[in-house]
Parts: structure tokens; sequence; C-alpha cells
């Protein structure tokens, strides 16, 4: 962002740059630049709380009033500290003969279906994989971790992709399932930790790892501290 | 596994510095039409998705709102922006700020980058001064960067 702001501003624009990551946006040293100490991936802070991202966007503008370059902080701070998981009920386990993995997610099909109804499909299956295939997805990632090298298990796409799509499936599910708006990085921690397609992607991912793929192609299957 | 935990990797990563900060002094607020330029590889569905080195850009028109995260990290949360788009892209934000006459416009179409980059010589040399002429022809005056 900081490079764009550099950049924008030779062009002519004026700018104000949200940073998140207090050392990255200060090194960078945009012209205007505003950290915010929110979870990755919410730069604006509170999903569906319009005073909180008017008052975080009112600070950001106010930057326009500084003759020189500035770099400020916000003042309310939104501290992820690891513990909150996504509580939601799961299907039953339905089909017996079906990987649990792949019967779960079978089964969250209808959760998905009303999130992606009620939001749209923003961050769900349909990169790589579609929601249809997220089934046989899990399946190939059952093979890596089963030993099969990932390019002989049917992985469809690159894993970090297919990885994904099957991490948006569930996060996208659990919308619908649960009954709050989760905060950051809740619905991470419930995918990998506590269903049966999480559990599986770790383990392809460990098994790709061991087996000395290049760490590129498996490093990104999941959030890089884990 | 904890917001900080990820926040952490960052910590080694060169910084690209630059010599001179540029600053350019913005039109009266009122009277500035406003972007948003986001690093969260958003598109439209219909439009290509972001490849994992994608340093091009991708334009996003104010409406339709049908915007997708083509992001390749997974070092962020992306349930906030399934939920609302504006904690990410706040361009239903920019609207109440226009219809409050705080800001002079919102501009018809913005931008999204991929922010997943280590070579930044390309965005650097080539597509952010071509993303900057395209809001310049938009007779864009602000803009507002965002991360994921």
């Amino acid at each position: 962002m900081s490079t764009l702001a550099h950049i924008f501003e030779a062009e002519g624009l004026a700018t104000i740059a949200l940073g998140s990551i207090k050392n990255q946006i200060e090194t960078t040293a945009p012209p205007r630049g505003l950290w915010c100490d929110f979870p990755l991936g919410r730069p604006l802070g509170v999903p569906g709380d319009r005073d909180f991202q008017h008052r975080v966007l009112s600070k950001a503008l106010e930057l326009l009033d500084s003759p020189e370059p500035i770099f400020a902080e916000y003042d309310v701070a939104i501290v992820d500290d690891g513990t909150e998981v996504l509580a939601c009920p799961m299907p039953a386990r339905y089909d017996p003969d079906l990987p649990p993995a792949v019967d779960e997610a079978n089964g969250l099909r209808p959760a998905y279906e009303r999130a992606i109804s009620e939001y749209g499909n923003r961050v769900g299956a349909g990169r790589t994989v579609q929601a249809d295939d997220i089934a046989a997805a899990i399946e190939a990632f059952i093979r890596v971790a089963d030993g099969t090298p990932w390019k002989e298990a049917g992985v469809p796409g690159i894993p970090a992709r297919v990885s994904q799509d099957i991490r948006g499936y569930y996060e996208t599910a659990a919308l619908a399932l649960s009954d709050h708006a989760p905060s950051a990085w809740a619905g991470t921690r419930w995918f990998l930790d506590h269903t049966e397609a999480g559990k599986v992607v770790m383990a392809a991912r460990q098994a790709m790892a061991d087996a000395g793929e290049m760490q590129p192609i498996w490093f990104y299957m999941a959030p890089g501290d884990r | 596994m904890a917001d900080s935990d990820v926040k952490a990797m960052t910590a080694n990563l060169d910084a690209i510095e630059f010599e001179e900060t540029a600053f350019t002094v913005p039109v009266p607020l009122a009277e500035a039409k406003v972007a948003i330029v986001t690093s969260a590889s958003l598109h439209h569905p219909e439009d290509e998705d972001f490849s994992p080195m994608d340093t091009g850009y991708r334009v996003l028109k104010s409406e339709p709102r049908d915007y997708v995260m083509g992001h390749w990290s997974p070092n962020f949360d992306a349930t906030g922006f399934a939920l609302d788009i504006n904690t990410v892209f706040p361009i239903d934000r920019l609207d109440e700020l226009a219809a409050e006459g705080i800001i002079g416009s919102v501009a018809e179409e913005h931008l999204a980058y991929a922010g997943n980059q280590f070579d930044l010589s390309a965005i650097r040399m080539d597509s952010g001064p071509a993303g900057a002429k395209f809001l310049k022809e938009q007779e864009v005056d602000v803009v507002l960067l965002t991360p994921v």
C-alpha cells in the first residue's frame, strides 16, 4: 500500500494509507499513514458497524489537513489474543461409508448456500474448486496425507488455492451457523483445529513438507505461523 | 494462532525505501473526488482472477458491488469481508460521506492490486503509474488505500 501511496502522490494524487502492521507502515512511510491496530483482513475494524467505520474514516481524512507528510495512530485497538474460536453446530454424521471430512463437507452444504444467499460469494469456493467439487478436493488431500504425491492425487489445482477454497467454503458456511459475527481469525481457528477438513488440509500440508516438496507449494495451504 | 503471530512474520521483510516523500496538496475535501485503492486482490466475478505474483490491477466499478476476494495469501482473516465489504472496501461509507457533503463525490471506478508481492519493481515502474494515470483520467483527487 505504501509503495502505491508514494507513486500516486508523485503523479498528483493525494493519498491516505491505512496500515494494520505498525512496523511496516512506519518503515515504508507513506505520505499520510494511519496505523490502525486491527486484525489483518479488517482494515476498517468492525464488519457491520457503520459508526465504527465512519470514525476510522474521519480520522483518516483528517490527515489531509496536514501541510506535510504525517503518520498517525488510531486510538482504538482491536486485539485478537488467539483464543476465540467460532462456536457453531456441526452436521451429524450422515454417511458412515464416507471419510469423516467428506461427510462433514457434504453436511455443511445447506449452510453454505444460506450464507451465499445472504452475503454473496465473496470468499467462498470458486477460485479453483467449485462448491460441488469441494468433497472431491478433500478426498484428494486425504490421499496426499496418506502418502500419494500431490501431483498424482488428483488435487484439482495449486494446493494453496485448493486449500483456500476449502477454507472459504467452511468459513462461509459458518456464517450461517453462528448466531453472531465471528471475531477475526475465529473462523480460521475453527476450520483448522475443529473440523475434519481442516485436519485433512494440515495433514496433507505436513505430508508434502515431509516428502520434500518445494516449500511454496505446501506452505501457503495454511497461515504461515502454522 | 493469534493475529500478532501472523503480523510478526512480516518483521524481517525488506521494506522499499523512497529517497524523497512525494506530497500532493489536496483540494478541499468537500470538493474532492475520492477513490479507493485496495491491495486485497478484489475483482468482479466476471473479471480475471489474480495469479500468484500478479502485479497488475483490476478495475472495481461502484456498481454492482459483487466484489470477490482473489488474494492468494492465507495470512489474513477473510470473514470480515465476507460479512461486510466495507470492512475492506468502504464504498458504502464513502457514499454516505458524499451524501452529507463531507467529501465532494465518490469515483465511479476504483482499483485493486495484489498485496502479496515480494518484488515491487513492476508495480513501481509499470502498474503503479498506470493506475495513477487511470485515476487521474477520472479526475480523482484523493485516494484511500486499504490493505488486508
